[in-house]
């Protein structure tokens, strides 16, 4: 917590007078709500925007009508319904699971947060293994998934949650060995050391490293975090036209809300780790460009990410069940072990 | 009492009531979701020996691997759901003498061991430290492990497989 704790002593020099435990309690608890505040925001930002860039692909208009600009409260709207709607939790499920699985994934979702490195001094905790704590609280998100699956005692809710633990603990090893070949050369995990390793110009990044073998290891990592999200092509959990709705069929109101905001809180970490490890994170790409704050940059090339998500999503078709593991094991897989081979070579050369 | 002994409690708490979950729970489904509080726990104390890379590690394999496959071996078992089937009881007498039994072994192994009062250490990266030994001094051990774990996995699809053909 030292980064953070020096950038609220910049800002705020009286917390320095403060008594150490109360300083660590406050400074910890603004930041977790800042964080919370960040996605609630961006969920309802993200909500709004997905629902008119499908319109438009559909060429429709999407919401036009809430708030006048372009629909613009139709997410606020939305949130207000979810929020008043009645919880019904079915007769026959498993209450306490029932109850503590979109917990879980929110939980999962929200610690992922905690090592984004936002700007030079802002990261919330500058871990030594940061990118391996991002990969490590994801695997909460299964345990939630399967959790809630199981709790509904719903067959869809059921196999919906199978097949999301399936695809997602199938593709954390793509995610893993790409994000590996990119660790081998900068020597580091640390989010905020990855960013600085890459610091000059756009040709600096790692993407352009090793060209053209980071640049298909991002591609291999982009692909696989899309199934690790759930995100078309990969949607199969959620699958509608044959699973009604997946592990959250059976949930409604507030409890469905959080399943929902963990989902949109993913698509932004997996974003923001191709940011971080890929794309320079707060870096301006020249440096005639750096009178722009580093939080833009890196929140302005996540939203660039995610708003291809959900590109694909509304122009791909979904995979069926093998084509999901051919991809994920016979493509994705070796793919990324000859990457990492060639850039040892390279280094090694 | 200061807020560092405020947290280890709690963290151990966690872990121990988890485990009791685990143990004492009469839905077996139950204490198969009970285990990731301990796993977290666990790790948590890890990072409380300031071991960072192995609480890491251990979430990733205990909590993103083996919990999953326990889950999953938990779903086949056949009715878990109508749970007339309880823990078993055995009589006390046989339970109690065990129990004791036990925990004197334990107790006297717990005497013997030269307990480390306090761990004054600062905390360090222990990432690279790790990783140099492995490809030092333990890369034999090492290589033997992932030449195991590569059989055990070819075995694992070939077992698998098998099913395919007497169809």
């Amino acid at each position: 917590m030292e980064p953070l704790f020096q950038f609220f002593n910049n800002l705020f020099p009286f917390i320095s007078d403060w008594p150490e435990w109360l300083a660590h309690t406050v400074v910890g608890v603004v930041t977790v709500l800042l964080l919370f505040g960040f996605v609630a925001l961006f969920a309802l930002f993200a909500i709004w925007l997905e629902r008119k860039i499908s319109a438009h692909m559909q060429d429709r208009l999407g919401p036009m009508e809430v708030g006048g600009w372009h629909g613009w409260a139709q997410p606020i709207a939305d949130a207000i319904k979810l929020l008043v709607k009645e919880d019904i939790i079915p007769a026959m499920a498993d209450r306490t699971l029932f109850k503590l699985a979109p917990v879980i994934v929110f939980t999962a979702a929200l610690a992922g947060f905690a090592v984004l490195p936002w700007s030079q001094d802002f990261i919330p905790a500058d871990l030594n293994v940061g990118l391996l704590y991002i990969l490590s609280v994801s695997s909460f998100a299964v345990i939630g998934l399967l959790m809630g699956g199981w709790a509904s005692n719903n067959k869809w809710s059921l196999y919906g949650a199978m097949r999301a633990a399936s695809q997602m603990i199938s593709y954390e090893i793509p995610v893993a060995l790409a994000l590996l070949a990119v660790i081998m050369n900068a020597g580091t995990m640390s989010m905020r050391h990855l960013v600085i390793a890459q610091s000059g110009n756009i040709l600096d990044w790692n993407v352009f490293n090793f060209f053209p073998l980071t640049a298909v290891a991002f591609f291999i990592y982009f692909v696989a975090s899309l199934a690790e999200v759930n995100r078309t092509p990969f949607d199969l959990p959620e699958g509608e036209s044959e699973l009604v709705g997946g592990f959250h069929t059976e949930y409604s109101s507030m409890r469905f809300a959080f399943f929902f905001l963990g989902e949109y809180a993913n698509m932004y970490i997996v974003s923001a780790i191709a940011t971080t490890v890929f794309l320079g994170g707060w870096l301006a790409p020249f440096e005639a460009l750096n009178f722009i704050p580093g939080p833009i940059w890196f929140v302005g090339k996540a939203m660039t990410l995610v708003f291809i998500q959900m590109w694909l999503r509304w122009t791909l078709p979904r995979l069926r069940v093998d084509q999901l593991m051919y991809t994920c094991w016979k493509v994705l897989t070796p793919f990324s072990f000859a990457i990492i081979l060639l850039i040892g070579l390279w280094k090694v050369l | 009492m200061e807020a560092n002994q405020i947290l280890f409690i709690a963290i151990a708490l966690l872990t121990v009531l988890s485990a009791a979950v685990v143990a004492f729970s009469n839905k077996i489904i139950h204490s198969a979701f009970a285990l990731l509080a301990t796993f977290t726990g666990f790790a948590m104390l890890y990072v409380y020996l300031s071991a960072d890379y192995l609480a890491v590690t251990q979430i990733i394999i205990y909590v993103g691997g083996i919990l999953i496959l326990i889950i999953f071996g938990v779903l086949m078992t056949h009715k878990i759901y109508s749970t007339t089937k309880k823990t078993a009881h055995n009589s006390i007498l046989v339970s109690l003498l065990g129990g004791v039994l036990a925990a004197g072994l334990i107790l006297f192994i717990i005497s013997l061991n030269p307990w480390a009062a306090n761990i004054a250490k600062d905390f360090s990266p222990t990432t690279a430290v790790i990783g140099k030994e492995i490809l030092t001094n333990y890369l034999l051990p090492f290589e033997i492990i992932s030449v195991l774990l590569l059989g055990a996995l070819i075995g694992a699809i070939f077992i698998a497989r098998q099913e395919d053909k007497e169809k």
